[in-house]
């Protein structure tokens, strides 16, 4: 089967990421032999205790036209959103900068007034068009006090996706100014009711909901499914090329796969059984899911072409909502056997099961990755719910969110810092993230109405 | 077919008994009794062709008790637009049928035993209090609750089928108890006539 909208999600391929040589001034601290030069890690630091903050001045035109002049805006803008994302620096917002006259090479850095501004680091970039469509961005992170170029990386590629050079440098600055694995480049997929498009049936007029994907940050924000029946609950696989979801498309619940890029659908469950939410194995190999097949909502696990299905609980009451943990041994899942809605936790040889949580009604546990240990739920506090974390470990419970609206399913970004979770907060139900400390709340979506997200792991 | 069967049984028997009674005379084995007559074979007169009328029932439909029943006539979408099968109302986060529910099921049952073609896919729904994630479950167990009486009143399994909506098509889109008692039901849906 081929899902033709899903053609449409192309990725953009970055052609070669050439990491330039990093150049120390002459007189650097650092005996001059090459091989080791590009084993120094030249870490910027600011004020004692405080974070570092890093300036992101526009771009550097090295080809005169209006496509380069467009990409290069954009780099500036959205590598300072990447880099704030995380929070590690501190952000001199980018209207500061007037004052300063933009430099037309690394040569003409006005060091001094960057300093003046109160930047620790200083993040420059310079693109140019090698060809109509093809462009090469180089990204360089200065240390303004030494005035040292302490990273450096060149990336060439299309001007299909122009952020993504931005998403790639905040991810390489991260990885080497903190040794952090950015969320710059993952993505995010939900469920969207935006199309406006209903299904006149014979009982009532009734709204469909198509997955959709998008980056990290909202942008980019595409169609995967065209069926006009009801798709929801959408889950990246671990290598971020698929999606299981549940789809009507049969007219009653079952999991589908998209493969996003190749275009193509898969049915691993088939026949005519109930079946919903799945969830990816860590190693991608497996889908554990909900199913009625044997009467009452039971959990199950399959290989990922359908073959294999094993039970893996048996009980009257509901069992559904699985997440696997990060080593793939445990699932957390959602049950009703003792009166409301838990969270409980059974090896994935269905062996050692036990209550978490003792509260209203939770629901949709998702497992952090490492090296976090911690299960973030949906818990009622009021009319609504808001979103919760179980740390395993300590027993400790946190709340994320506090009433603003009902605020549900969460799911955790590829390093565990950020959690994106559906919310009522601004009126229809919207898609937001918010750090795993419950600051730094950011609205993805805006348009319709949004649900079930998941994070790319 | 039938008539010849029973006829050479007979003569099977008949036979069977003389032989008997030649050999023995004195007993009677029980296994070699003739069989009874056979029941008189009554075959129902061919229903007389309707007198003047036009014929709009196709030949398909065998039912003749049908062919003044308006429900015989209208499409499948029609039916269900102005449903003669009600829907059935739960309590919040319960799946137990009250005495209304019965009694409507109970309806919707004779329903279905007059109209003994119809399948129909029974819906569960749920309000919108609960997860979007665990209402797929309590749907499909109010759908499943409904879809055991019909046929503890005597419906066939097979003709019902079952899906849950969990909370994705409230019939009312408020956000008081009275929309969301309205949604919390099963939805009787006529699938094929």
């Amino acid at each position: 089967m081929r899902d033709p909208a899903s053609c449409l999600v192309a990725g953009v391929a970055l052609w070669s990421v050439v990491a330039l040589v990093a150049s120390p001034g002459s007189g650097g601290p650092h005996p001059p032999q090459a091989p080791q030069q590009t084993e120094v890690i030249l870490s910027i630091s600011g004020e004692p205790g405080a974070r570092p903050r890093y300036a992101v001045p526009d771009f550097i035109l090295r080809t005169n036209d209006a496509e380069t002049a467009a990409v290069a805006k954009l780099m500036g803008a959205v590598l300072w959103d990447d880099l704030a994302f995380e929070r590690e620096f501190y952000m001199v917002p980018r209207d500061t900068y007037r004052t300063i006259p933009a430099a037309k090479s690394y040569g003409e850095i006005a060091f001094d007034r960057w300093r003046e501004l109160g930047a620790d680091g200083l993040v420059m970039g310079s693109v140019e068009r090698t060809a109509p469509g093809t462009f090469r961005v180089e990204v360089r992170l200065f240390d303004v006090r030494s005035r040292r170029s302490v990273m450096a990386k060149e990336y060439t590629g299309t001007a299909a996706n122009p952020r993504l050079y931005a998403h790639t440098a905040s991810d390489d600055i991260h990885l080497q100014q903190r040794a952090l694995r950015g969320a710059a480049r993952s993505k995010l997929t939900f469920s969207s009711d935006r199309d406006g498009e209903r299904v006149f049936n014979s009982i009532q007029p009734r709204d469909v909901k198509e997955i959709y994907i998008s980056d990290y940050d909202g942008a980019n924000q595409r169609r995967v499914t065209v069926t006009r029946k009801l798709n929801i609950m959408p889950r990246w696989s671990p290598d971020a090329r698929a999606i299981a979801y549940t789809s009507y498309r049969r007219d009653f619940p079952d999991i589908f796969v998209s493969l996003i890029y190749q275009g193509t659908l898969e049915n691993p469950t088939g026949g005519r059984d109930q079946n919903w939410l799945p969830a990816w194995s860590p190693d991608g190999t497996r889908i554990c899911f909900t199913s009625a097949r044997d009467g009452n909502s039971e959990l199950y696990v399959m290989n990922r072409d359908g073959s294999n299905v094993t039970r893996l609980t048996n009980h009257p009451a509901i069992d559904t909502t699985p997440t696997w943990s990060p080593s793939g041994t445990q699932i957390a899942f959602t049950s009703d056997r003792n009166g409301s809605p838990q969270i409980f936790i059974i090896d994935a040889d269905g062996l050692n099961l036990r209550k978490i949580t003792s509260e209203s009604w939770c629901d949709r546990p998702t497992w952090s990755p490492a090296p976090f240990n911690e299960i973030a739920y949906a818990s009622r506090t009021g009319p609504g719910y808001d979103v919760r974390i179980l740390d395993l470990a300590t027993g400790e419970r946190r709340q994320l969110t506090y009433g603003e609206g009902s605020n549900e399913s969460p799911a955790y970004a590829p390093n565990g810092r950020h959690l994106v979770f559906m919310s009522t907060r601004a009126g229809k139900k919207q898609i937001f993230a918010i750090g795993r400390d419950g600051q730094g709340v950011r609205q993805i979506t805006t348009v319709g109405n949004n649900y079930t997200p998941d994070w790319s792991k | 077919m039938r008539i010849r069967s029973v006829s050479s049984a007979v003569v099977l028997g008949m036979t069977l008994a003389s032989l008997v009674v030649g050999a023995c005379g004195t007993k009677k084995p029980p296994v070699a009794r003739p069989l009874p007559p056979p029941p008189p074979i009554t075959t129902p007169p061919p229903p007389p062709p309707p007198p003047a009328g036009p014929i709009r029932e196709t030949p398909v439909v065998p039912a003749p008790a049908v062919v003044e029943d308006p429900m015989a006539t209208r499409s499948i979408d029609d039916l269900n637009r102005d449903s003669p099968m009600r829907a059935a109302f739960f309590d919040y986060d319960s799946v137990e049928l009250s005495a209304e529910a019965r009694a409507v099921l109970g309806a919707n049952a004779a329903t279905l035993k007059k109209y003994a073609s119809w399948a129909i896919t029974i819906e569960g729904h749920c309000d919108e209090r609960g997860t979007a994630e665990y209402n797929l479950s309590l749907g499909e167990r109010r759908s499943v609750a409904a879809q055991s009486y019909l046929v503890s009143l005597g419906i066939p399994a097979g003709r019902l089928r079952t899906v849950s909506y969990g909370k994705e098509f409230p019939f009312d889109p408020g956000h008081d108890e009275a929309a969301w008692a309205k949604n919390r039901r099963v939805h009787f849906v006529i699938t094929a006539k």
